[in-house]
């Protein structure tokens, strides 16, 4: 098909030189030829659902991201496509990195609220365990 | 007005009909409902969302996580099984091994053993390193020989066995006794007079993505707060067969003016069995439905670190994913 041909293939990732010369890239971003920006498909490597799906949820209720899905290539390969279409003339990679700053938010402000609960119950626990002596 | 409370129902239930499962998914994103408000606001988030400890005990977790997603809930769950690190036997070298286990079999099983030794202060060890060093391997021994008891009456084995760390300054950091499996009573192998087992484990940090026995947690799983409502005031012998239609402590029959009416009392306790559905008369008078935003966690540790830990663990895995890919895109922009 005429767009597999003119896609552009940019390879953007950190490339850490291994001791056998091996590049590990951990993130790529395929664009087809003649979009701006505003399209992208990012791949993840070494991920799966556990991060495509919440990262997916978190950039969905962007609401200038038109479209945003991710899909596991196939089983084997341990790597994520995740695609973000945005509207209007946004780079799609705004909504990315937007998406991975607020689930680390979400993230630390779960773990405040569950450790500060297992502090209360454990509080609560001891004062009960004082109280019947 | 009925279409408001109808969206309500889809924005915020998972409904069970008696052939299917309705609204399942997350519809909540901008513009799907006209008039609400749905981009992501961390204030309103923050408002929102509480975590009660249920129950809690040296093993096992219950709590209650309430208005967050089933996509971040269920990546705390999956993080729970595969990618909390643990310490577990990875490679054995058998000296002798005179019993009937095979060799490869004991070396299966005792990686299965839990062993209880914080993972937080070892590392990874490196690819093509043979050897190890002392902070990334600890190293068990097992001799064991079982030999005839000429005191006894039947014949019973005399064991002699001994588990021994050493390496390193892990002596100064670990006191005696504190790295041990987490249970002393799990059976290896059964041994007949003559028979002998000789071998040194090493034990590595691994996740329970690479191979199971790395995983820390017996099970972790979630479910949603179940919601039953009764659409119709039941009475009499109808409210006795409702009450048995459901698990105990769910339908309470109260007596009001000497009529019996049947009252939903605690929800939490259903496992939805769907029994009310195989009856006529009742399948019409009660809505089954879940909360989509309220997860009761339950998580069973092996015994290698406290199940809170483990939950506290996770949600810094997750925090980590996503710091490694922003680190990566900011690497990238400075090209």
């Amino acid at each position: 098909m005429e767009d597999d041909q003119e896609l552009e293939r940019k390879i953007s990732g950190l490339k850490t030189p291994m001791a056998e010369g091996e590049r590990k890239t951990a993130l790529e971003m395929v664009q087809a030829a003649g979009t701006d920006r505003h399209c992208v498909t990012f791949v993840l490597h070494e991920e799966d659902h556990t991060l495509g799906n919440s990262l997916r949820y978190m950039i969905m209720k962007n609401p200038e991201v038109e479209f945003c899905g991710y899909t596991t290539t196939h089983p084997s390969e341990s790597k994520i496509n995740l695609r973000i279409q945005t509207r209007g003339a946004l780079p799609a990679v705004e909504p990315f990195q937007r998406g991975l700053t607020e689930l680390m938010n979400v993230c630390q402000h779960v773990l405040d609220k569950f450790e500060a609960s297992v502090k209360e119950y454990k509080d609560q626990k001891a004062s009960r365990n004082e109280a019947t002596f | 007005m009925a279409a408001a409370q109808a969206v309500e129902e889809m924005r915020s239930r998972v409904v069970l009909g008696e052939f299917g499962v309705r609204n399942v998914h997350t519809t909540d994103f901008p513009g799907n409902y006209s008039g609400y408000d749905d981009a992501w606001d961390q204030d309103r988030f923050e408002k929102n969302f509480r975590v009660d400890v249920v129950h809690m005990d040296e093993n096992s977790l219950e709590f209650d996580m309430v208005g967050i997603d089933a996509a971040i809930a269920n990546a705390f769950r999956r993080i729970l099984l595969a990618e909390v690190p643990t310490m577990a036997v990875e490679k054995v070298l058998v000296y002798n091994n005179t019993s009937i286990v095979q060799d490869e079999i004991l070396a299966h099983r005792l990686g299965l053993i839990p062993i209880h030794a914080d993972p937080r202060l070892f590392e990874y060890r490196n690819q093509g390193d043979e050897e190890g060093t002392e902070i990334d391997t600890l190293q068990f021994r097992l001799q064991v020989r079982c030999t005839r008891n000429p005191h006894a009456a039947k014949d019973s084995s005399d064991p002699n066995e001994l588990y021994v760390n050493h390496k390193g300054n892990q002596a100064d950091l670990f006191p005696e006794g504190t790295i041990r499996p987490v249970h002393d009573d799990i059976l290896i192998a059964q041994l007949r007079p003559g028979q002998e087992i000789d071998l040194l484990m090493h034990c590595v940090k691994g996740i329970g993505k690479d191979h199971a026995k790395f995983s820390p947690v017996a099970t972790a799983s979630y479910r949603l707060l179940p919601d039953i409502t009764l659409l119709e005031p039941v009475e009499g012998d109808a409210a006795e067969e409702l009450s048995r239609c459901f698990s105990p402590g769910v339908i309470e029959v109260q007596e009001i003016q000497g009529k019996k009416v049947a009252r939903v009392a605690n929800p939490r306790l259903d496992t939805f069995s769907r029994e009310v559905f195989r009856n006529e008369k009742l399948k019409k008078v009660v809505r089954l439905a879940r909360v989509r935003n309220h997860y009761i966690f339950s998580v069973e540790s092996t015994g290698v670190l406290p199940p809170d830990v483990l939950v506290s663990e996770a949600i810094k895995v997750l925090m980590g994913k996503c710091r490694r890919f922003l680190d990566e895109l900011d690497a990238v922009q400075m090209d």
